[in-house]
């Protein structure tokens, strides 16, 4: 049936991808005209035309530049939290030692747990008469004054990327234990008859063996990190005086709590064309290699 | 006697991640168990002095988490049929027939991949409010059926790209039809594929929070994600009953995870390239 029975593959096809085409890619269409118009949620009937309006807006926005000052640190420490750990962990337990298993299944929890749920356990752990506090205050006596680690906006932002570095640690170990399945023994035992100590098979075996690996995490953290919502919303709400905001929940607010349906689509819009950029500059970067 | 020591600070910093990771989960545990009274008891206790079910009585019952994990399981259900029968037949399309556009459909499809769902937030809204599925379940499902289309097409064919091209040719020597090939055939053969797409969708859809956040007004249509945040928001938080909620809200994954371990890694990976 290869190569022939045109007429039985659009009608196999048809289906899902108008489904798909309906739901998806046309609101994808419809956002780029929106964000071209003046309108309001409160008011859909009255929309107007404003041309790059909105866009001219969104580089005029301070909030815009402070969600994006603070996705980059949010990257900036989760990222390579979430790397380096993940891989060292994946390291330690690669091999069979005794217990691994165990080990495993505790540092993948976290992963499965959602973000909704994740994030509300943050919240009341760092609460200002939380877990941490006391541990801090009371039980090690650090310090005497209480610490409130979530309207502090910087504190804030360390607290949410903790957050990224605990949920995703087993998600990077799991990738890269199928990866160091892959590296051949036969090159450990050679580098130990040369003599090289643990840390030299590291980095001249295995990460150059495992190089495409730690690519595709890396991307995949990135894109991860530019897509951060749940947390943000739950833990701060962008607050306080949007000092937490980052590009998604800024253009939920705008959209949603006050209503700029115009702004937001281009702010979207925007939004989508960074990481759509990120994305290729690193296919770009990892091809070059 | 070094590697001893190596293997005793091993096991130390791989305990101490361990604990790190899983702590915050237990801490969770022990306040759904905590009577309301005791929440904030200084100095806080590592094991309760008091355990008591209240909180899931109180968050099952008079909060309403029986209808929110009732709305859950419908949602993903009614989500993952739609997914199911749309991205085989799609995936059986791109495995099995050469037809014009073919290439650019595929590609559109895996395109899609990189754009974040929550871009689309606002002309989805602006369709499903048209369509007057506002404030309902179908609104949830629709958008996570079409959300959920490309990827599992993409699982799915590479799985019936494996399967050999002969099985077609006896079946179309038979006098069989392509439906036939389809149902018959490839289907039945391709069950090992349904389970990471079932997790990879699972994890989606189950823990789905912005857009059930965006259209779902009434209390009583709430799926256990928007539930739990909404809950969590009012006044002074109950966190015992938040995190009673919260457990029953992560149970059927912790279920999922339990029956289909070793398909997880298959299923995360997955999940991983929608980002």
């Amino acid at each position: 049936m290869n190569k022939k029975g045109g007429l039985a593959g659009y009608l196999f096809a048809a289906p899902g991808f108008l489904f798909f085409s309906f739901f998806l890619v046309y609101p994808l269409l419809r956002n780029f005209m929106f964000s071209f118009y003046d309108f309001k949620l409160t008011n859909l009937n009255e929309m107007t035309f404003i041309g790059f309006g909105n866009y001219l807006h969104v580089f005029q926005d301070s909030v815009f530049w402070i969600s994006l000052r603070n996705i980059i640190i949010y990257g900036v420490i989760s990222v390579p939290g979430q790397m380096i750990l993940g891989f060292l962990v994946a390291y330690a337990l690669h091999q069979n030692r005794r217990g691994v298993t165990a080990y495993r299944v505790f540092y993948f929890l976290p992963v499965i747990t959602s973000w909704v749920v994740a994030s509300l356990i943050f919240k009341f752990v760092f609460t200002d008469q939380g877990l941490l506090n006391y541990i801090i205050t009371d039980a090690l006596h650090l310090t005497s004054t209480t610490i409130s680690w979530l309207s502090d906006p910087m504190k804030a932002l360390l607290v949410i990327s903790f957050l990224g570095i605990w949920k995703g640690v087993g998600w990077v170990m799991v990738i890269y234990l199928a990866a160091l399945q892959g590296v051949p023994k036969e090159l450990y035992e050679a580098a130990s008859l040369d003599g090289c100590n643990g840390w030299q098979k590291i980095r001249y075996i295995t990460l150059p063996a495992v190089r495409s690996t730690t690519l595709f995490i890396q991307l995949m953290l990135i894109i991860g990190a530019f897509n951060v919502f749940t947390s943000v919303y739950l833990v701060t709400n962008g607050g306080p005086m949007h000092e937490t905001e980052v590009m998604l929940t800024w253009m939920y607010q705008k959209a949603f709590t006050e209503y700029d349906l115009g702004y937001a689509s281009a702010l979207s819009y925007v939004f989508a064309v960074l990481i759509a950029c990120l994305t290729f500059i690193q296919f770009r970067l990892n091809k070059r290699d | 006697m070094r590697t001893l020591w190596k293997s005793i600070i091993l096991y130390g910093l791989l305990t101490a991640g361990a604990v790190l990771s899983v702590y915050p989960l237990i801490y969770m545990l022990l306040t759904a168990f905590k009577p309301m009274t005791l929440l904030f008891e200084f100095p806080p206790k590592l094991i309760p002095s008091e355990l008591t079910w209240d909180n899931f009585a109180e968050a099952w019952a008079s909060q309403n988490f029986s209808i929110y994990m009732f709305n859950s399981v419908i949602v993903t259900i009614a989500s993952f049929i739609l997914i199911f029968a749309l991205s085989a037949m799609l995936a059986f399309s791109f495995s099995r027939f050469q037809f014009r556009g073919k290439r650019m459909v595929f590609g559109i499809l895996m395109g899609s991949l990189v754009i974040p769902s929550l871009t689309l937030i606002i002309p989805q809204f602006m369709l499903i409010r048209d369509l007057g599925l506002f404030d309902s379940h179908w609104g949830l499902i629709t958008v996570y059926a079409a959300g959920g289309i490309p990827f599992t097409t993409f699982l799915l064919k590479g799985f019936f790209d494996s399967i050999s091209r002969d099985i077609d040719e006896s079946v179309e020597m038979d006098g069989g039809s392509a439906f036939k090939l389809f149902t018959a055939i490839i289907l039945p053969l391709s069950k090992p594929a349904f389970v990471p797409a079932t997790i990879f969708n699972a994890l989606v859809i189950w823990e789905e929070f912005p857009w059930a956040l965006t259209i779902i007004n009434d209390p009583l249509k709430r799926t256990l994600p928007i539930a739990l945040a909404n809950f969590q928001g009012q006044y002074t938080t109950q966190w015992g009953i938040v995190f009673a909620g919260s457990l029953i809200a992560i149970v059927p994954i912790i279920v999922l995870f339990v029956l289909l371990q070793r398909y997880f890694v298959a299923g995360i990976t997955a999940g991983a390239v929608k980002g």
